[in-house]
């Protein structure tokens, strides 16, 4: 196996008495998109910041690009791009202004048009950074950090506060970039964000990684049950049905009907022995439901412990 | 070179900058000569007989030179560097392969630039309204006063972002340090109304010493055009103190 473009071992840090990492330990392969998730406040911006040369480590092991980040030198600087939490644009310069700015800042950067169409502010190309929508903002952000034509691309929270379509924009820009063959390393709140676009991702919790895989695999989700859930019919429903146990009933809020639900290792056979006792009983399950744990479920369950 | 061509990109798009903004251009550029205007309107054209008998116009031409100097120096450079370093520029520009002086050089150029048009317009604009003669023979000494001075308020300008926390508190911030100086220093007031007591006391601040400077470099006393050296001295120590300042409490990142 090849070099990683970024290892991590054993990473600390503290920020007086609050130990924002406590441990971490990551690998991210090149050409990979690696998804960072966790709740707020776990760890994911400092362990980003550490990454990007930003904040000095207390202990641990960690090389970028084969260089230590707490040394960085403008030659590895020329190698990775940044997206910050905030965005961070010169609101009176244009979007061509503001990619010639940063353009020039680089040895060998990549053509300033090419950018704006990668990233697809073509038909904004000229208006001012200030009047952008936040969708577009967040685009030109992106395009800053890739105008000095990166190896290495660090996205923080790429998408928060977008609208679900501003989100899709991005995450096909994101997708696009894969082809590339960026690295990518972004940490989401959204876990379709990193189902969409992450070939691993980390969960991180009060400052240690909890899980690593992925999207697939990640907390063993493909051995967790399917959960089945229907509305219980006006007649109610025995307490055990054709061999089904464990159903659990939920009362519904204000005025909605309570909701049965069972989880099941084999949900075909549990299935057709649920509906076969509704149809010879002449009930219609209402809202009947089948569900796979998805990647939300997954991280919730891991966050919560 | 390569330095030389990385400050003069920087610079470049400062003044794009600089320009688009309407409220450095209102405050930096049209400020000073509305004050002019108004100080002219309000306090005629008589000859102060405390300063030799020169005209009230004459007298204020350097006062507003120097406020307009202190404005697009310090002031400008303490707001501009406050809102660049809040809204993430400054953090984004640590993150490129550039040394960091260079995102504060390309705004210094652009405080220097500024501030030497301003004399220009405000000399040129004391001339056509006020008949102010223009200092032709005194641009040497004009030029050395603007340098030293330009210098050091960028320095002194670039200091006070340490104490502004966030944009919105920058103006307030600047105008606290500022106006006070300017009204005891004689730059608002013709300093034959001012008690000796309070020039002398406002003689230990840098802007009192840069417009006795400017006004000896223009020649408007009695005794023509000097370098006045030791108020000079006293602008550039109050630089140093600055960049020394600058040096040791400047943020590159902003508050969150």
């Amino acid at each position: 196996m090849s070099e990683p473009v970024i290892s991590i071992e054993g990473l600390h840090k503290s920020y007086g008495k609050v130990e924002a990492v406590r441990g971490v330990d990551l690998r991210v392969e090149s050409g990979e998109i690696f998804a960072v998730v966790g709740p707020n406040g776990a760890g994911k911006t400092t362990t980003l910041e550490i990454l990007e040369g930003y904040v000095d480590r207390d202990a641990g092991r960690v090389e970028v690009l084969g260089t230590d980040p707490a040394d960085p030198t403008p030659a590895w600087r020329e190698r990775i791009g940044i997206v910050l939490q905030e965005t961070a644009l010169e609101t009176l310069l244009s979007v061509r202004e503001s990619l010639e700015l940063y353009a020039g800042y680089y040895s060998a950067p990549r053509p300033v048009d090419e950018v704006i169409d990668l990233v697809g502010l073509t038909d904004e190309a000229d208006r001012r950074a200030g009047r952008l929508s936040g969708g577009q903002k967040r685009r030109l952000d992106v395009g800053i950090a890739l105008v000095g034509d990166p190896d290495l691309l660090f996205l923080d929270e790429p998408t928060t506060g977008f609208d679900p379509s501003a989100r899709r924009q991005a995450w096909q820009m994101v997708a696009d970039l894969r082809d590339l063959g960026k690295t990518i390393l972004l940490t989401t709140h959204y876990m379709e964000e990193a189902q969409f676009l992450a070939d691993r991702v980390a969960v991180i919790n009060r400052g240690v990684v909890v899980a690593n895989d992925t999207p697939e695999q990640l907390g063993d989700r493909e051995s967790l049950p399917t959960r089945v859930s229907f509305r219980v019919p006006p007649g109610g429903l025995p307490l055990e049905i054709a061999g089904i146990e464990d159903i659990t009933i939920e009362s519904g809020s204000q005025g909605e009907t309570s909701r049965a639900t069972f989880e099941s290792g084999s949900p075909t056979a549990d299935l057709a022995r649920l509906t076969s006792w509704a149809l010879e009983a002449g009930i219609e399950l209402e809202s009947l439901e089948v569900r796979r744990p998805t990647l939300e479920d997954v991280y919730l369950d891991l966050t919560n412990r | 070179m390569k330095p030389i061509r990385l400050a003069l990109h920087e610079f470049r798009f400062s003044q794009k900058v600089f320009w688009r903004n309407p409220g450095s251009v209102f405050f930096t550029v049209l400020l000073p000569v509305l004050f002019l205007v108004i100080f002219g309107t309000i306090f005629g054209n008589d000859p102060i007989d405390t300063l030799g008998g020169i005209p009230t116009t004459t007298y204020y031409i350097p006062a507003i030179v120097t406020l307009a100097v202190v404005s697009a120096t310090m002031v400008s450079l303490a707001v501009n560097l406050t809102t660049a370093r809040e809204a993430g520029l400054l953090k984004r520009g640590r993150g490129t392969p550039q040394p960091p002086w260079v995102f504060i050089a390309g705004r210094v150029g652009n405080a220097v630039v500024v501030s030497a048009l301003m004399v220009v317009v405000v000399t040129l604009v004391g001339n056509l309204l006020y008949g102010a003669p223009v200092p032709w023979r005194h641009v040497p000494e004009i030029a050395l006063t603007l340098f030293i001075g330009a210098a050091s308020f960028c320095c002194l300008g670039v200091a006070m972002t340490a104490i502004i926390p966030s944009r919105e508190a920058a103006p307030a911030i600047t105008n606290v340090i500022t106006l006070p100086l300017y009204f005891l220093s004689g730059v608002f007031i013709p300093e034959n109304e001012i008690p000796d007591g309070v020039l002398t006391f406002a003689g230990f601040f840098p802007v009192r010493n840069f417009f006795e400077a400017f006004f000896a470099a223009y020649g408007s006393g009695a005794a023509g055009s000097s370098v006045e050296w030791g108020s000079l001295l006293a602008v550039a120590v109050w630089g140093l103190a600055g960049l020394a300042l600058a040096i040791r409490f400047f943020r590159w990142s902003p508050r969150h």
